[in-house]
């Protein structure tokens, strides 16, 4: 049993249990409180609440088959989990994916990452009182979410980003909805900003709240905004490009208080910039070509060339029945996920099944600083840490 | 991935050879990335010249990782991946233990990172983490008996 022991004699500490039902925790977070009257002493969290086995789960599917479980572990960006689960895989097959596929991959997960933001900055706003951001943010939310389901047929689960590239060619009447987005949207970024930057209550809230150090950081294994607040500018898309990154013009932004105020601003800035780079990706993007490798026995055929040739018939039965065999080897993939380094271990044995599928979930790891971050701080501080750290309790538990 | 994750990797293999020559007992080069197998006694040492080796830096821990290579001996491998964020460089370390005896020194006293990153390893493995200051199940609920991602246990789960 989690629990935390308060010394006989000492009677001044009270143990509250916050969580694992609380409209506060962004999910099934338990998190212990030790408290001195308001000032937290000591915080636990407990994990585990949403631990649905998805590792174990993969190593009993084929590689293709479990695209669908990653789509489920950040639940806020499962384009993200598709594309580093299938990166790990494309590693391990030695496959180059399309430079087309690649950019229409890169759009995708920065319209997933300014949806995420949005998520994160509603339900932020939400904790600290800032009722009606949540609203704004959600309609907001839901035209990235009608680009999804109309290049997918899915608002959230789209695994769309498959191994040698995506599911499907992008839909007709795509670049008018993806500009009419592009059109609106630095216009709603600032009213979000005119409603809280300059505001004396937000800033009251979260200036000088949740203070960790770069380094502390850095030895607790923090990635993402939480780490590029304190002034360390790493970002996978930078230091380790991948998917034709290195083709798009965007700054990373920084600030040195690392802070919950300046995780904010952080992530403000952060929206802007890929609204960059998704109306970079847009340009880039022909409206003929592949959207997927041509490599087959691992990358399915056209539908109808599978309906007219035998060879690719047989291609397509193989790889949905059995389904193909990487050489045996080890892969780690790293994207840059909007909470920080998403990274995806896959070992293969040399059989259809992988041997091992494992994620490096930085909400899980970032939620290891939250005890740090609010030691001796307010209770009230303690939801403005656990919002600022931006954790989602599917990638914490998998 | 890219060239830069390759192409510094001799300096680390350079490194911890002239630090400890058999700190190296396999280097493998695999899809652009690079593989350091380092014995289990000499893992944390080996750990600790990576992060402070002013020639290496890996100041950060991203991730540690088990695979049961059952019923192949050693049974658990350990993945243990490095970043050094100033060199932009990434090396995977790597040890084995076996069935008989899953224990391996805690990384925690050199990346404090590595507390929950082992305590889940721990929890589905069942590897001892010798040092760990905190060494409890994670994921799964307290009471829960076996180690899940263990090969030998089914997929379904046990009744």
């Amino acid at each position: 049993m989690t629990t935390v022991e308060t010394p006989v004699g000492a009677s001044k500490t009270m143990v509250l249990n916050m969580g694992p039902q609380h409209p506060s925790t962004h999910g099934v977070l338990r998190v212990l409180l030790e408290l001195d009257g308001e000032n937290v002493v000591s915080a636990v969290p407990d994990l585990g609440y949403l631990h649905t086995g998805i590792e174990k789960s993969c190593e009993d599917k084929t590689y293709s088959q479990a695209i669908t479980l990653t789509d489920r572990i950040d639940y806020l960006n499962p384009l993200g989990n598709n594309l580093v689960y299938c990166l790990a895989v494309e590693k391990l097959l030695d496959l180059q994916v399309p430079k087309r596929a690649q950019y229409i991959r890169v759009m995708l997960v920065e319209l997933q990452r300014i949806s995420s933001h949005l998520v994160w900055l509603g339900t932020h706003a939400l904790d600290m009182g800032a009722m009606s951001v949540m609203l704004y943010c959600f309609r907001e939310r839901e035209e990235i979410l009608k680009i999804f389901e109309r290049f997918t047929g899915q608002r959230m689960m789209t695994s769309f980003i498959r191994i040698g590239g995506l599911a499907l060619q992008p839909p007709a009447g795509w670049r008018e909805m993806v500009k009419r987005f592009l059109d609106m949207m630095p216009a709603r970024i600032d009213e979000y900003e005119s409603l809280l930057t300059e505001n004396r209550i937000w800033q009251g809230r979260l200036k000088g709240v949740g203070y960790l150090s770069a380094e502390t950081l850095i030895n607790l294994s923090t990635t993402g905004p939480g780490l590029r607040a304190a002034g360390v500018a790493y970002d996978n898309r930078k230091a380790f490009p991948y998917s034709s990154y290195e083709e798009f013009d965007f700054n990373v932004p920084t600030r040195t208080e690392s802070d919950c105020f300046a995780r904010y601003l952080v992530r403000v800035a952060e929206m802007r910039e890929s609204l960059k780079i998704v109306r970079q990706a847009m340009d880039k993007i022909t409206d003929q070509g592949d959207f997927k490798a041509d490599a087959p026995g691992i990358v399915p055929p056209e539908r109808e060339k599978m309906k007219t040739e035998m060879e690719a018939l047989i291609y397509h039965f193989k790889i949905f029945t059995e389904g193909f065999s990487p050489p045996p080897g080890e892969a780690f993939a790293t994207v840059e996920s909007p909470r920080g380094e998403l990274g995806c271990f896959v070992a293969s044995d040399g059989s259809p099944k992988p041997l091992r599928v494992h994620f490096r979930g930085p909400s899980f790891i970032n939620l290891q600083a939250l005890p740090d971050m609010v030691k001796g701080q307010l209770i009230a501080d303690t939801v403005a840490c656990i919002g600022t750290i931006d954790i989602v309790l599917g990638e914490v538990d998998r | 991935m890219t060239q830069l994750a390759n192409a510094n990797a001799n300096v680390v293999v350079e490194q911890l050879k002239a630090w400890n020559a058999q700190a190296v007992s396999q280097v493998i080069g695999h899809r652009g990335e690079t593989t350091i197998v380092v014995p289990r006694e000499l893992l944390r040492m080996a750990a600790q010249q990576c992060r402070d080796n002013p020639a290496l830096k890996f100041n950060l821990l991203s991730d540690v990782t088990c695979v049961d290579r059952f019923p192949i001996e050693p049974r658990f491998e350990l993945n243990y991946q490095l970043v050094s964020l100033e060199r932009r460089d990434r090396v995977r370390l790597r040890t084995s233990v076996s069935a008989e005896h899953p224990v391996v020194d805690s990384l925690v006293a050199v990346w404090a990172g590595a507390n929950w990153l082992e305590r889940e390893v721990f929890d589905l493995f069942g590897i001892q983490f010798e040092g760990h200051p905190d060494l409890r199940r994670i994921l799964l609920p307290d009471g829960f008996e076996g180690y899940p991602l263990r090969r030998d246990f089914p997929v379904e789960g046990k009744r």
